[in-house]
């Protein structure tokens, strides 16, 4: 496509971007100690148990910090922000904020943020996040 | 016979510095092994072990003509050196080797000689952090410190401060690359990279090498130089994803191979003379300060602006000038030991005067690994 860095699942992953490509955020918790975590594993990494759960989780989460970068990259016109979004879950992964100016004044921390899904390859999506409530 | 385990008996960097179109990061290496080595007034046939990051041992080893019976070529970024130190005082003590190789060489501005995967990424990263846009550490060890901003109240200038007193330090130091006196309308005047970081916010990135050669400290009496001895070290690893570091206001590998490091060595923190902590970015002596106890959460930036790190302050830090002005290859770490040796042999560019315990800390990824040195010449 545009030379970007895409996604290459594994054994262990699949699941999750099954998931986004259905446009759900999946992540799993620990049967055993009912931990939620991220990234995807076949066991908990809270208690090392082998009896875990994927589940759909809400897409809503808050902005936790972020940067803004300066240089363009493939799929990227700078200024873009790299971020690390808490999940209403618990876990935190990283993210673009998108549907949002790319500065500090918009790209306030704790904003409310929703899942939203981005095709970027032909099987894979990418899970990103908008202001709460934004319009696409 | 010493009270201590491990000795450092030779110390040296590149002869050249900075841009060295001229050599490979192998020759770099190889450059830096031949001047510690010789620094030790040994020659390669008295080295039995070897340790080293970026090329393998192997590689190391078998160029300079050295069939070492004890490796570690743990590579967890730039504090690697840090830990191999440690591992090596370890194994002298317990018989497995005498005299221990330590090297360093990274063409990190010509890249002549590097291998397309220079950093080692891991998977995880690959899937989940990379896809974003991500293109360096300047794109991921800036993520933390807007959350550290907004819970202590660091400001942008305190941010650039770090770069100005390092400076005054660079410009006592005729090997530093950046040694102009500069103020904090010069810093913040730099272009923005990954904001709210600017040029001048983030580390050099240069060419150059290092080595050190370790024995043990009955040993060192031989040599044709003042020991420096390892008086205690720790290490620790939180994650190789800074999407996933757990606290973004406090580094858990740093406090966990501080604490650890300060509490072996049997120091604290009023008997330090002088500090390293490995700034590949403005945060990071910040976080560094406080995570290493020197100061109370949220007090750092205050405390670098208002001098105390600075020459003639109370806790003398980054003496070389650091990552920001110094040099910075990519894996700094070895530069900051070097630093560390050079003050407690009273040879120090900006010399702080009678130096008898510097502590050297590194990081290792994005705040992913932390090591700890606490080094002494008594
Ligand atoms: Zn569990």
């Amino acid at each position: 496509m545009d030379g970007r860095e895409v996604p290459v699942p594994t054994p262990e992953t699949k699941h999750f971007w099954d998931g986004t490509a259905r446009g759900e955020l999946l992540l799993q918790r620990c049967d055993s100690c009912r931990a939620v975590y991220f990234p995807p594993r076949p066991f908990c990494p809270a208690c090392a148990s082998r009896t875990v759960s994927v589940f759909k989780a809400s897409g809503r989460g808050q902005l936790h910090s972020y940067t803004i970068s300066h240089r363009d990259v493939p799929g990227y016109k700078a200024p873009y922000a790299i971020a690390v979004v808490e999940l209403e879950e618990g876990p935190r992964l990283m993210s673009n904020i998108v549907d949002c100016p790319q500065t500090p004044e918009a790209l306030r921390l704790d904003m409310p943020l929703e899942a939203t899904f981005r095709q970027i390859s032909e099987t894979i999506w990418l899970p990103q996040f908008r202001p709460a409530g934004a319009r696409p | 016979m010493s009270k201590h385990r491990a000795a450092i008996v030779g110390a040296a960097e590149t002869t050249l510095m900075g841009t060295v179109p001229t050599m490979s990061q192998l020759q770099l290496h190889c450059d830096a092994a031949l001047n510690a080595i010789a620094d030790a007034g040994l020659t390669p046939a008295d080295i039995d072990g070897i340790a080293c990051a970026e090329e393998m041992p192997w590689l190391v080893a078998k160029h300079l003509g050295i069939t070492p019976v004890w490796v570690d070529g743990t590579d967890v970024g730039g504090c690697s050196y840090i830990m191999h130190l440690s591992h090596a005082a370890a194994a002298i003590a317990a018989g497995l080797c005498t005299t221990v190789l330590i090297t360093h060489g990274e063409s990190g501005r010509s890249q002549v000689g590097v291998g397309p995967l220079d950093m080692k990424w891991t998977d995880m990263h690959r899937q989940f952090e990379l896809p974003y846009g991500v293109w360096g550490p300047p794109s991921l060890f800036t993520i933390p410190v807007l959350r550290f901003m907004q819970t202590y109240g660091l400001t942008e200038e305190q941010l650039a401060m770090v770069h100005v007193v390092q400076r005054q330090w660079a410009a006592l130091n005729p090997r530093a690359t950046l040694r102009d006196p500069i103020d904090v309308d010069g810093v913040l005047s730099s272009r923005m990279v990954c904001y709210p970081f600017r040029k001048l916010m983030c580390c050099l990135v240069t060419d150059g090498g290092g080595a050190l050669v370790v024995t043990s400290a009955d040993r060192a009496k031989d040599a044709p130089g003042r020991p420096v001895y390892l008086l205690g070290s720790a290490e620790a690893l939180e994650m190789p994803m800074i999407s996933q570091m757990e606290d973004f206001t406090s580094s858990k590998a740093f406090r966990v191979s501080a604490s650890r490091a300060f509490e072996r060595a049997g120091i604290g923190h009023r008997d330090v003379d002088h500090l390293m902590i490995y700034d590949a970015f403005a945060h990071l002596p910040i976080y560094g300060l406080e995570d290493l106890g020197f100061v109370r959460p949220g007090e750092a930036g205050a405390f670098i602006a208002e001098g105390h790190t600075a020459p003639g302050g109370e806790l003398p830090t980054n003496t070389n000038g650091g990552g920001l002005c110094y040099m910075h290859s990519g894996r700094y770490g070895m530069y900051a030991l070097q630093e560390g040796v050079r003050q407690l042999r009273g040879t120090a560019a900006a010399q702080v005067p009678d130096a008898q315990i510097s502590v050297v800390h590194g990081v290792g990824g994005m705040f992913g690994a932390g090591a700890t040195a606490v080094l002494t010449n008594q």
